[in-house]
């Protein structure tokens, strides 16, 4: 009963995307904190985070555990695989999350934290750009495991994936912050999210150009009927919201450019989507086969959708009650 | 530096190291959690500042040991696919489904709530508050409920089958959830994580008691610890005894390991209080023992015959050493709770609680004690399972990634050296936090309460007002 499996793929990566996207924004404030121009700046810029990165940072333990549960053969090909991307992303996270507490507890190692939290943010971001290209490329697999070397991940492609994702938060951080503050900070992010948003459309084109050229697989799937539909309509699509993101800036608008710039990611997240599709490590590993029997698929599924919905209420709600402008005097503890 | 390792043993090492250092957070956050739900709770009811004092203190305390258990916590959560993948694809099917229960039903919650009970009570109101620090506590509960039933299952697996791939797959979720050894390990877990907390709590309070004993809010929370202790240690030791008795029934080698029992008693084994096991010569040397007892806790009769780790294969048989020693500490430091409860209460019988510094400086003592105690039951559990991953069923030299020893070691390496360089700064940032509580609390207090603490950043307001420097 292969349309359970289908169905699972589609929550992974809606729980992918959603990650994406909001620790996306997050990591992007952490890659741009030490542009920030005082000590109030960068209070600001953290506490526009605080009462929210934890749960951003769980939809990425919802992915690894949500891959464990559902499509086992996947996350025990993929782990191995990306091994070291994987281990010092998580070795950054734990530098940049301990920063949010450790920052406010020293004086004297304030600076200390401050590049933890910078640099975790970097290096974050640029392992899941490399883990991403990685992925693109291709994992070699025979007899239920990884088949590869241990520096199979590193390549031009998967390096260039990684500025490319670095690039893309720095954007989701710069109109987050445009969207949480005003005065010198916002127009100071207004300029940088001007850059981040040309960039970011930059990597889009290299790595939309390239992408094909990674799998003869992808090729025929975007150069033919019906797929070229869409690589006709996905440049269309990144070109209006391109448009929102720069008019939004021109403007001065609070809330359009981080929009524009959320949609730029659901874009590009879709069409990865499109290359991947029905495998879900590429070149060979379908989803129908990685994933886990049919009674372990229900029974996740039943807990997924009574509590996701609720998960995504109370996460609405507690953006909501943070909500609006940061009052620097209103601070963190 | 671990040249001479083979990959299986640098991946034992760095699980062993990685799990280690996780579990003292959680085991501290679980308690600490019900803690501030009960002190805002009390509060709330009778209006008494003291409450909301020790409230703040430990607020701010739990969020500095919750950064540090969410970040050592998705290490682990990516783990069993990096060094164990092999385990992952195996086990995915049954134990994959729990561990996507916890992140919906209590990482979510936890992480949801946290920013409004750490920051919201002047955003949302005391009600809304109050519901965001019990829906903290209760995440905490249901995420150790839902990661000791994943354990649980690998120590005494039920309601599985085993398909044409070697997968382990369900068939009964009922019985996997509910396994045998899940209901004694999760009272057992949760009863262990409230006894660090007040063993911490207590300690915290015996110091500032020994510095200036009027201290009010000190008082308050060296008595609740106390009390903590005289109800909970007891209980504990009947929990895990009765933990024991199931371990017997389930994993009788975990059992003679612990006790020491390399040969059979058919007719009353003795109770070995202490010695050195000779694993070479399968026996216990300088043994002082009292005989009979052992058969006595396990069966319940003192002539009740009791196997011995002669009657299990050698490839089979855990290592007992290990498990012998961080048995016994276990044991010892329940049995110094326990201790420690019983003094207090002398003393609180005779009005002298706050009077007694011996008290207060065992309780300080006492202070780290739970940590140490959680670490040894989690090592006589863990090593007692050994050589299987799933008791019986997969080894764990089968359970490994095919990944390259350098690899390992090289992440081992790194996580050594991040985890003492952030996890110690975390620590020491939380002893100074307990150090520093004086009992006026919050200096923002001493300007009268103009804005309640724990919105105002004290470094903002006060900037002066990190201790020490």
């Amino acid at each position: 009963m292969f349309e359970l499996s289908f169905i699972w793929a589609g929550i992974i990566a809606f729980a992918v995307l959603t990650y994406v996207i909001l620790d996306g924004f997050d990591l992007g404030v952490g890659i741009l904190f030490p542009l920030a121009e005082g000590e109030r700046e960068k209070a600001t810029m953290m506490n526009s985070i605080a009462p929210i990165w934890d749960g951003n940072e769980t939809w990425l333990v919802l992915g690894g555990g949500g891959l464990f549960a559902v499509f086992p053969l996947a996350y025990a090909v993929i782990m191995p695989a990306l091994y070291m991307p994987i281990i010092l992303m998580l070795l950054a996270l734990i530098f940049r999350g301990v920063a949010f507490e450790y920052r406010w507890r020293t004086e004297r190692w304030k600076p200390v934290w401050d590049v933890a939290f910078f640099g975790g943010s970097l290096v974050a971001a640029f392992m899941q750009g490399i883990a991403l290209g990685a992925l693109v490329q291709g994992i070699e697999v025979a007899d239920r495991a990884y088949a590869g070397g241990w520096w199979d991940w590193l390549s031009v492609f998967s390096i260039l994936t990684g500025f490319a994702v670095v690039v893309g938060y720095a954007l989701l951080g710069a109109t987050w912050i445009i969207l949480k503050t005003e005065g010198a900070l916002q127009r100071q992010m207004q300029r940088y999210a001007w850059w981040l948003g040309a960039g970011t459309l930059g990597f889009i084109g290299v790595v939309s150009i390239l992408t094909p050229f990674q799998n003869p697989e992808y090729f025929t799937r975007w150069f033919n009927l019906p797929g070229s539909v869409l690589s006709v309509a996905m440049p269309v699509a990144v070109a209006a919201a391109a448009r929102a993101l720069f008019t939004g800036l021109n403007a001065g608008k609070d809330g359009q450019p981080f929009l524009a710039a959320l949609t730029l990611f659901v874009l590009c997240f879709i069409g990865i989507g499109i290359s991947f599709y029905p495998n879900i490590v590429p070149p060979s590993l379908t989803i129908a086969e990685a994933a886990a029997p049919d009674e372990s698929l229900w029974f996740a599924l039943v807990g997924t959708l009574v509590l996701v919905p609720m998960i995504l209420a109370y996460t609405a709600y507690a953006y909501w009650v943070f909500r609006g402008k940061i009052d620097p005097a209103e601070g963190y503890h | 530096m671990f040249e001479s390792f083979t990959a299986e043993t640098l991946a034992r090492m760095q699980f062993a190291f990685t799990v280690s250092f996780h579990i003292i957070f959680p085991a501290f956050s679980i308690g600490l959690a019900s803690y501030l739900a009960v002190l805002n709770g009390l509060w709330l009811r009778t209006r008494d500042d003291i409450y909301l004092t020790l409230f703040n203190y430990w607020k701010k305390i739990f969020a500095v040991a919750f950064g540090m258990g969410v970040v050592s916590g998705i290490v682990m959560s990516y783990q069993f696919g990096t060094n164990w993948s092999v385990f992952a694809d195996k086990t995915g099917p049954i134990l994959g489904p729990l561990m996507a229960y916890e992140v919906l039903s209590a990482f979510f919650l936890e992480a949801g709530f946290l920013g409004i009970m750490l920051f919201g009570r002047e955003r949302v109101g005391d009600k809304l508050h109050m519901f965001a620090t019990a829906m903290v506590a209760f995440g905490t509960l249901m995420s150790a409920t839902w990661i000791l039933s994943v354990n649980s299952w690998m120590q005494t697996p039920a309601g599985y089958g085993v398909n044409e791939l070697g997968q382990f797959v369900p068939e009964d979720w009922w019985q996997i959830v509910f396994n045998p050894s899940f209901p004694y390990r999760l009272v057992h877990m949760v009863l262990a994580a409230y006894l660090t907390t007040a063993l911490v709590v207590g300690g915290v309070g015996g110091l500032h008691l020994l510095r200036n004993r009027a201290n009010a809010p000190a008082r308050r929370m060296f008595s609740m610890a106390m009390w903590m202790l005289v109800v909970v240690a007891p209980l504990q030791i009947a929990v895990g005894d009765f933990h024991g008795i199931n371990t017997l029934e389930h994993q009788p080698a975990k059992v003679m390991a612990m006790e020491g029992h390399y040969d059979s008693h058919p007719d009353g084994a003795p109770l070995i209080l202490f010695g050195i096991p000779n694993p070479k010569e399968k026996r216990i040397d300088y043994a002082i023992e009292i005989s009979k007892l052992s058969s006595l806790i396990l069966k319940h009769d003192l002539n009740a015959p009791l196997n011995g780790l002669d009657t299990i294969p050698d490839d089979e048989e855990p290592p007992v050493a290990i498990v012998f020693w961080s048995f016994r500490v276990m044991v010892g430091l329940g049995f110094a709770m326990l201790g420690l409860g019983a003094w207090s209460l002398l003393r609180r019988v005779r009005g002298r609680l706050y009077e007694d510094k011996w008290l207060h400086r065992a309780a300080i003592g006492m202070g780290p004690m739970g940590f140490v105690a959680v670490l040894a039951g989690w090592i006589t559990t863990e090593v007692g399972r050994q050589p299987f991953t799933v008791y019986g069923l997969l080894r764990t030299s089968d359970s490994l990634a095919p990944v390259a020893a350098p690899a390992v070691a090289a992440s081992l390496l790194a996580f050594i050296v991040v985890y003492f360089f952030v996890f110690g700064a975390g620590t020491f940032y939380l002893m100074r936090m307990m150090n520093s509580f004086a009992g006026h609390a919050d200096p923002a207090l001493k300007d009268g309460p103009i804005r309640t603490a724990g919105i105002t950043p004290v470094a903002q307001t006060h900037p002066d007002a990190i201790p020490g420097e």
